[in-house]
């Protein structure tokens, strides 16, 4: 059981960094939660500044290969994959787990279950091996991330054995995310979504 | 990229940056936001605690390089992983790329490493037809511009958003705004086809643990993960001295190196690579995977006790955010590859002497560097190692030599100040010099500079000495040769203040210059030959405390003297002693002699502090001085009270368009405050302070805290 000051510490420090932090009951509201922030999101758009900026012609090439909403969920457990397929039929939004190497251009939703989760600077610890999963978490425009509360550990040096056997075990390819991705390359001003998601939204679960 | 040979060229360049406007604002803001957002991110942490921790971290991994690597080599290469180890530059941008050959890559995206960038890495592929894109966003943008980085974590740092704006209309052919996040998402995107298309990523990495093969890559844009993920290939270029045992010592450091760098509690991404991946466009569906440690002398660096603290360098560039010389010239004149205060230092290990020369000159030692260093190094004490070893190496210029051998010998020395005295009366009105003499330039003509004294302190000593207390505390004055000579009056003052606790004060007439202007110049061994006749000057056994009212002289009687005169040189065992014993007057007369408000009339009038570098942050020293003002009359706090004056002994004359432009900004912030004096605690910054206060009309006094004091004091 964690305590619930690790639980506020982590939700306190995700959101410094740009995350929206929520609670969920249940791997189903989180779908739901999901699809929700899908239907409201224009399809394949860079949100803040969309599509319209005008660029080079390879690079408006590129855009063209998005058209219909996506949502990748690679890592998840067959009966979940099935269970959220459901819901994405439902509303006319594609569903993969697999061949993201054909959507560079971007996708709409990376959906995602961490592995652990650190209080004391809000992130997610995702192993992304699996290059699908990897990739879904780059290319996404909005990263989903269930963390079950089970995982959520108060420091990073808590999660040294845990961790340090998945790398013994390598290859692996461990993340640690928090927040959006972001640069300060220009005037040094804050601007999000410079190579990676734009949002990063993580759903507490309550596992136990 | 500093690349001139001449001093005088270099001072040229300097000048050109200095009249960057848009260079000099935009580092003027970002000195003034870091401290906040560093001290916002340490928030409830104990900030020494955990540099020291990460001293201890990085000392034991230099010690244990090979062994290190070895290890990681072992482990990675069970993983998959090819391991190689370049003994130089060349031999890492040869064997980088040779595998590129090897695997038929034509297209190679890069993410931010500072390594490459030492070994000129991109300037090695592109000749060879090899298609280099930096993905970083400052670095494509001075790719672009054909430029060097000027910061060593915001690469970009000297430019404006509309700069980036022309340059991204040039590259994709449309005219595009200059709104930053507009700007960002362009980059995104023209930058998304290359990673796609690209064969090989290469990348650096802040951590390389040896007990799993793992390399640790810290950043925040993303960039870093498409460049291993994307290409079937990836090659990291890493230096020895990021090898650490295991995870735990990346932990410790990464604790401090986000903090430091961008008073961030973390970065957005921090990866963990260990072996070789799945790579769906890699052979059998794995990727390429290489390292490649670069040695470039490091190894040799771990097993000199002089420069092995080098190797502690995590690259967070706190070094450059706090530099007073920085903020007003920028990266590219201060550093070649590497930037700020390690940079100085780095350039003359990897890139030569030649392009360290100057450079290494242009610090003022104000310690800001050694007291913000994420792994505590003493930067400007290893910049004075290697100013004084390119002297060593090149022959000492005859100004240097020539300030050594006079300083070394207090007779002839102190003979030619009184000479001075005598020969200058025709040029002086008021204590300050009139003309110029010759010897210094007219650029020097910023500040009026003061007279050297008709009376030195010391032969006023014996008629002003006060009446020993009985039992009272046995006190060395130690004067300095600015006090003894040319502000004699601010040791009287001192003495007046000192006589009304329980003293029994002193003048040992032997003591003669601190060293430290030799120091300065790269006389290592002048530097340590007046220390020793210091030393014996006043032995330490005769005396309680040995006061200094300057705070120069103080924190190098302190620090420096045990080092200079360590273990195996003689007198070592008396200039520790002498070291214990030194304390700064404001010090003395709060904690030791106890004065208190109580002990003032406090006078009505406003009065600002200038924090001495040498005080605040040499000896440490920082409410002392502030309570003792703040009995005595109104304190009037001015903005950025801790940043240099200017002064820097003789970094003021050799570089006076620098200092002139740190002293006019102090003035300013002292002017704002509305004070009518501002008082300090070192008489090189009297110096400094008060001359630029004349030359430039301003309306407040200048004065050493003790006189101050010594009108208050009850």
């Amino acid at each position: 059981m964690v305590a619930p000051e690790v639980v506020d510490l982590f939700t306190e420090k995700a959101r410094a960094v740009s995350a929206v932090v929520t609670p969920v009951k249940s791997l189903k509201e989180a779908f739901a939660y999901t699809l929700d922030i899908c239907a409201k999101k224009e399809a394949c758009q860079l949100l803040v500044s969309g599509c319209e900026e005008a660029l080079s012609p390879k690079a408006e090439d590129l855009c063209e290969t998005k058209a219909t909403k996506i949502i990748a969920a690679p890592g998840l457990a067959k009966k979940d994959y099935a269970a959220l397929g459901k819901l994405c039929a439902e509303q006319g939004i594609v569903l993969t787990d697999g061949g993201l190497r054909e959507r560079l251009g971007g996708i709409d939703i990376g959906f995602t279950v961490a592995d652990y989760a650190i209080a004391e600077t809000g992130s997610l610890v995702l192993d992304s091996t699996s290059e699908e999963l990897r990739l879904a978490t780059m290319i996404s425009e909005i990263h989903v991330a269930v963390v079950p509360l089970s995982k959520l550990a108060a420091t990073a040096f808590d999660l040294e054995t845990e961790l340090t056997a998945r790398m013994k075990n390598g290859p692996s390819y461990l993340a640690f995310i928090s927040g959006a991705s972001r640069t300060a390359d220009i005037e040094r001003v804050l601007a999000i979504g410079v190579h990676g998601p734009l949002e990063l939204h993580i759903l507490l679960l309550e596992d136990k | 990229m500093h690349e001139v040979k001449e001093l005088k060229d270099y001072r040229e360049e300097l000048r050109e940056s200095l009249a960057n406007e848009f260079q000099r604002g935009a580092l003027d803001r970002f000195a003034q936001a870091y401290p906040l957002g560093r001290a916002k991110a340490f928030a409830g942490l104990d900030v020494p605690g955990l540099i020291e921790a990460v001293a201890a971290v990085k000392d034991a991994a230099a010690a244990q390089m090979m062994e290190l690597y070895a290890e990681f080599k072992k482990n990675a290469e069970k993983a998959g992983v090819h391991v190689h180890l370049a003994r130089t530059a060349r031999e890492a941008n040869e064997i980088i790329a040779r595998i590129a050959a090897d695997n038929g890559v034509k297209k190679i995206v890069k993410s931010k490493s500072m390594t490459a960038e030492e070994t000129h890495l991109n300037q090695h592929l592109e000749p060879l037809g090899f298609e280099v894109t930096e993905t970083d966003l400052g670095e494509w943008i001075i790719q672009l511009r054909h430029e060097g980085p000027t910061h060593m974590v915001m690469p970009a740092i000297h430019l404006s958003r509309n700069q980036v704006a022309d340059l991204f209309t040039k590259v994709t052919g449309n005219t595009q705004p200059s709104d930053i996040e507009r700007l960002v998402k362009v980059a995104r995107r023209e930058l998304r086809p290359k990673y796609v298309e690209a064969d090989m990523g290469i990348s650096g990495a802040n951590f390389a643990l040896a007990d799993s093969g793992t390399l640790g890559i810290v950043t925040n844009e993303g960039n870093m993960r498409l460049v291993t993920t994307l290409p079937r290939v990836h090659v990291a270029l890493v230096g020895l001295e990021k090898l650490l045992p295991s995870l735990h010592e990346a932990l410790v450091i990464n604790r401090v190196l986000p903090r430091n760098a961008t008073g961030q509690a973390i970065t957005s991404y921090v990866t963990w690579i260990t072996g070789a991946n799945p790579c769906a466009v890699g052979p059998d569906g794995k990727k390429e995977m290489h390292v490649v440690f670069l040695d470039n002398g490091r190894s040799a660096m771990a097993k000199d006790p002089n420069y092995a603290p080098i190797l502690r360098c995590i690259r967070c560039g706190a070094c450059a955010n706090v530099c007073p010389v920085y903020r007003l010239v920028g990266g590219h004149k201060y550093g070649y590859v590497y930037i700020g205060a390690i940079g100085l230092i780095l350039t003359y290990f990897f890139h030569g002497r030649e392009k360290a020369r100057n450079l290494i000159q242009n610090c003022i030692n104000c310690q800001a560097c050694k007291a913000v260093c994420a792994s505590g190094i003493d930067l400007p004490e290893i910049i004075k190692k290697v100013h004084a070893q390119i002297q060593d190496e090149e022959g000492h210029p005859l100004q240097s030599k020539m300030l050594g051998l006079v300083l070394s010998n207090r007779r002839l020395f102190h003979t030619l100040l009184r000479t001075a005295s005598l020969a200058q009366k025709p040029v002086t009105s008021a204590g300050y010099i009139r003309h110029l003499p010759m010897i210094f330039s007219k650029e020097q003509n910023f500040r009026a500079l003061p007279a050297i004294a008709a009376k030195p302190f010391r032969d006023r000593w014996e008629k002003i000495r006060p009446k020993a207390a009985e039992g009272g505390l046995k006190v060395a004055l130690f004067s300095g040769c600015v006090q003894d000579f040319v502000y004699p009056e601010q040791m009287e003052a001192a003495v007046k203040v000192m006589a009304k606790g329980k003293t029994k004060l002193d003048f040992p007439m032997d003591q003669s210059c601190c060293g430290l202007p030799a120091m300065m110049m790269g006389e290592v061994e002048a530097a340590r030959e007046v220390a020793l006749k210091n030393v014996r000057a006043m032995d330490p056994a005769d005396y309680d405390y040995i006061v200094t009212m300057c705070a120069s002289c103080a924190s190098h009687l302190k620090h420096a003297y045990p080092k200079l005169l360590a273990e195996g040189h003689e007198g070592s065992i008396k200039a520790a002693q002498f070291a214990d014993k030194v304390i700064d007057f404001s010090s003395f007369v709060r904690d030791v002699l106890g004065m208190k408000d109580a002990d003032f009339s406090r006078s009505l009038r406003k009065v600002a502090y200038h924090a001495p570098c040498h005080l605040c942050r040499g000896m440490g020293v920082r409410q002392a001085p502030r309570e003792l003002v703040n009995a005595a009359a109104e304190y009037a706090m001015a903005d950025e009270e801790e940043v240099c004056c200017g002064f820097g002994g003789t970094y003021s004359m050799k570089f006076p368009e620098v200092s002139e432009q740190l002293l006019s900004k102090k003035l300013d912030n002292v002017e704002k405050t509305g004070a009518t004096l501002l008082v300090t605690d070192c008489p090189g910054c009297v110096m400094q302070l008060r001359g630029g206060a004349k030359k430039s009309g301003k309306r407040f006094e200048v004065k050493h805290i003790a006189e101050l004091l010594v009108e208050q004091v009850k």
